[in-house]
């Protein structure tokens, strides 16, 4: 038998569910950079609770939670340079934060004002994208920008394990093998596209494997831990900077919560499974590391926990505060040149307004 | 003594195309062109023909066959600071970029509050007409003049291709340019190289006329100049305007013709219903029904998909059925 080619996927694990070492941490890593984005992650958890509150209150429309994959967005945010581009789906905001997003933006965007999509941080970054992986060719658009205008910048993109089944999915793929683009494609495997499992999505192996067909570097992590999505993230963007071109990570983790506040989860998975979840997610192994390192204690966290609550809570005040766009704000931003007609309609959308008081 | 002057030669509008792009390229390093065998082929219309070797690999790309692809880069380089110019290479495979261009295309200045723009042109090589097999002659603007924040523009003749091609490639928002195919080789005329835009929201008075208005856009213009001959034959006088830009459409060069004509009719070669000629008529009806003196008639193609060449030219207007709608109007008075 004559083999054409031969594949294998690397895993990538450092830290177990129990936060114990299964495998020498990477070179020259050091331990002490892991708490700044520990403390990241908590906020992103009080964030995400505090969010959740809102919608369940009437103070926020439908939010879509990052509850279990937070390990996965604060290393991906961690893991780019300002000047990059990151083009997410809609709950990395774990990432965003990384990047400067303001949380006030995100409760914005799902308290239904398009004044959340303006970032004050990350101007070049790309808004939430809902119609699923459309993200990451637009993100392999950017990456081509970088490279044809030969500016040292990378593009990274995310997508669930069910956005990875799209048509635009695979051209991103294939496009960024073409032409040898500077992009990272995460997909973020939390096992659940709303209602459907993945092992309904495809019969491929794995997720990262999708990436072998249009010649990226593939590889698949414990989305859980820190770590391995560090290290996964430093490989791809170095191959990326340094014109090897992009690649597919597979970030294994799990969505503890429902896919959006409009969804029951308990209409379609057991509750086993959701217990087994909550042992294996990020923040319990981090924790086990930190404290057996002498790096984070019960009184820290307590501390910062309160902190963390505060300063959301001063976001969710602006948020809540804030104004709603005046009625002309619907045909502001549509075209740099408005067309007389439409300035009419605007128009006569302001004297409606008047007249209704 | 005198330089020896050569006259411009006179060009067809595909190569008007080709001049338009060479020279915004020339003119603007963040103009990119790509799509299906537009490189190293110059594109299967010719209208990218020698781009690439003046302007290398970089400036002119081939892309991977998928019109997904195509769509997306585009947009995800306009929304970086790039003006590209993407091909689709015929109207019947572009449905796969319509995600692009709904959900990202024409809304990114929106939904960002104008943080991020899309400046790019999509050119279309539109309609029927040229014997092609399916899926080649589709004339689908309607589907596009619906969407908010698109400019949607159709040349009929060289000089407005050249100068609307340069007018889409410059405009800050995204532009869906449909070139009339069937004329791309029709004739030939002196277009400048000068680099002078034409206003991408103005409609063209292609003919003076008293008795009727003969509305139409891309290569029904042909036809419809044609009738309009017929017609003064028959002592009526036929004015006949080029929409050329149909989103935004200005409206207000067909409503000052109406007034002094008080009939309308419609030509385009798309299906009837909710065809661009119903939005026409509508703002007929709504702004100019007391300057009708006839009810607005509609020459279109059928409500059928356009069938394969062998029954093709049965389906797109004709001479006889512009001049036997006018005529209808011209009944009535």
């Amino acid at each position: 038998m004559t083999i054409a080619a031969h594949f294998d996927i690397e895993y990538l694990q450092y830290l177990d569910p129990d936060g114990k070492l299964v495998a020498d941490l990477p070179k020259g890593f050091d331990p002490k950079s892991l708490l700044p984005l520990f403390k990241q992650m908590l906020y992103v958890r009080v964030f995400d609770t505090k969010a959740i509150a809102l919608q369940r209150t009437g103070k926020l429309g439908t939010y879509a939670a990052s509850l279990g994959h937070e390990a996965t967005h604060v290393g991906i945010g961690a893991s780019m340079r300002p000047e990059d581009v990151f083009a997410p789906s809609y709950r990395e905001y774990g990432a965003q934060f990384m990047r400067g997003v303001r949380p006030r933006e995100v409760l914005m965007y799902w308290g239904g004002d398009e004044r959340g999509n303006d970032f004050e941080g990350p101007k070049n970054d790309y808004p939430w994208c809902v119609p699923i992986s459309t993200q990451c060719l637009m993100a392999a658009g950017a990456a081509l920008a970088f490279k044809l205008r030969k500016e040292p910048r990378i593009a990274v993109s995310c997508c669930g394990d069910g956005g990875s089944s799209k048509a635009d999915f695979y051209a991103a793929v294939n496009s960024a093998g073409a032409y040898k683009l500077p992009l990272v494609l995460c997909v973020i495997n939390n096992g659940w596209a709303i209602s459907v499992p993945r092992s309904a999505q495809t019969g491929a192996e794995t997720l990262a494997q999708k990436g072998l067909a249009g010649g990226l570097h593939c590889l698949q992590v414990d989305g859980n831990d820190l770590i391995a999505v560090l290290e996964a993230m430093r490989r791809a963007g170095e191959r990326a900077r340094n014109g090897e071109g992009g690649s597919v990570i597979e970030f294994m983790t799990y969505r503890l919560h429902d896919h959006t506040t409009a969804d029951d989860a308990r209409r379609y998975r057991g509750e086993d499974e959701v217990k087994a979840g909550w042992t294996r997610e990020p923040m319990l192994r981090l924790r086990s590391f930190l404290t057996a390192k002498k790096l984070w204690d019960e009184a820290q966290e307590k501390a910062w926990l309160e902190e963390c609550g505060k300063q959301v809570d001063v976001e969710i005040n602006a948020y809540l505060e804030s104004k709603v766009q005046p009625v002309e704000a619907m045909f502001d931003f549509l075209y740099a040149d408005p067309p007389p007609d439409l300035l009419a309609q605007r128009a006569a959308a302001i004297a409606l307004e008047k007249r209704n008081g | 003594m005198a330089e020896p002057t050569t006259a411009p030669a006179a060009i067809t509008l595909i190569e008007a195309i080709t001049q338009a792009l060479a020279y915004e390229m020339r003119n603007d390093p963040a103009v990119v062109v790509l799509g299906e065998d537009v490189g190293v082929n110059g594109g299967v219309f010719r209208a990218t023909a020698g781009l690439q070797q003046t302007f290398g690999s970089l400036r002119v790309l081939d892309t991977p066959l998928d019109e997904t692809t195509i769509a997306g880069l585009t947009v995800g380089m306009a929304s970086q600071g790039m003006k590209p110019v993407a091909e689709a290479q015929f109207d019947g495979f572009m449905y796969p970029m319509v995600d692009f261009i709904v959900c990202h295309a024409a809304r990114m200045r929106y939904r960002t509050r104008g943080r991020l723009t899309c400046p790019m042109v999509l050119r279309v090589p539109w309609g029927g007409g040229i014997r092609a097999p399916e899926h080649h002659s589709e004339a689908n603007e309607s589907i596009f003049t619906n969407v908010p924040g698109l400019r949607v523009v159709m040349p009929s003749s060289p000089a407005r291709a050249y100068g609307l091609l340069l007018a889409a490639i410059r405009e800050p928002d995204p532009v869906i340019f449909f070139e009339p195919k069937r004329i791309y080789r029709q004739y030939k005329e002196v277009v400048l190289d000068d680099g002078e835009a034409l206003p991408l929201d103005v409609c063209y008075v292609l003919r003076d006329g008293s008795d009727l208005t003969l509305v139409t856009w891309g290569a029904q213009v042909k036809e419809t100049l044609e009738a309009a001959d017929a017609l003064a034959k028959d002592g009526i006088s036929a004015e006949v305007i080029d929409v050329a830009t149909l989103k935004p459409l200005d409206f207000a060069t067909i409503a000052e013709s109406v007034a002094k004509t008080g009939r309308c009719v419609i030509v385009h070669e798309a299906a009837k219903t909710a065809g661009f000629g119903a939005e026409i008529a509508a703002r007929l009806a709504e702004e100019s029904m007391f300057d009708l003196v006839a009810p607005v008639e509609r020459v279109t193609g059928y409500d059928t998909h356009i069938p394969l060449f062998r029954l093709e030219m049965k389906f797109l207007p004709s001479v006889d059925k512009i001049v036997a709608a006018a005529k209808r109007a011209m009944a009535l008075s």
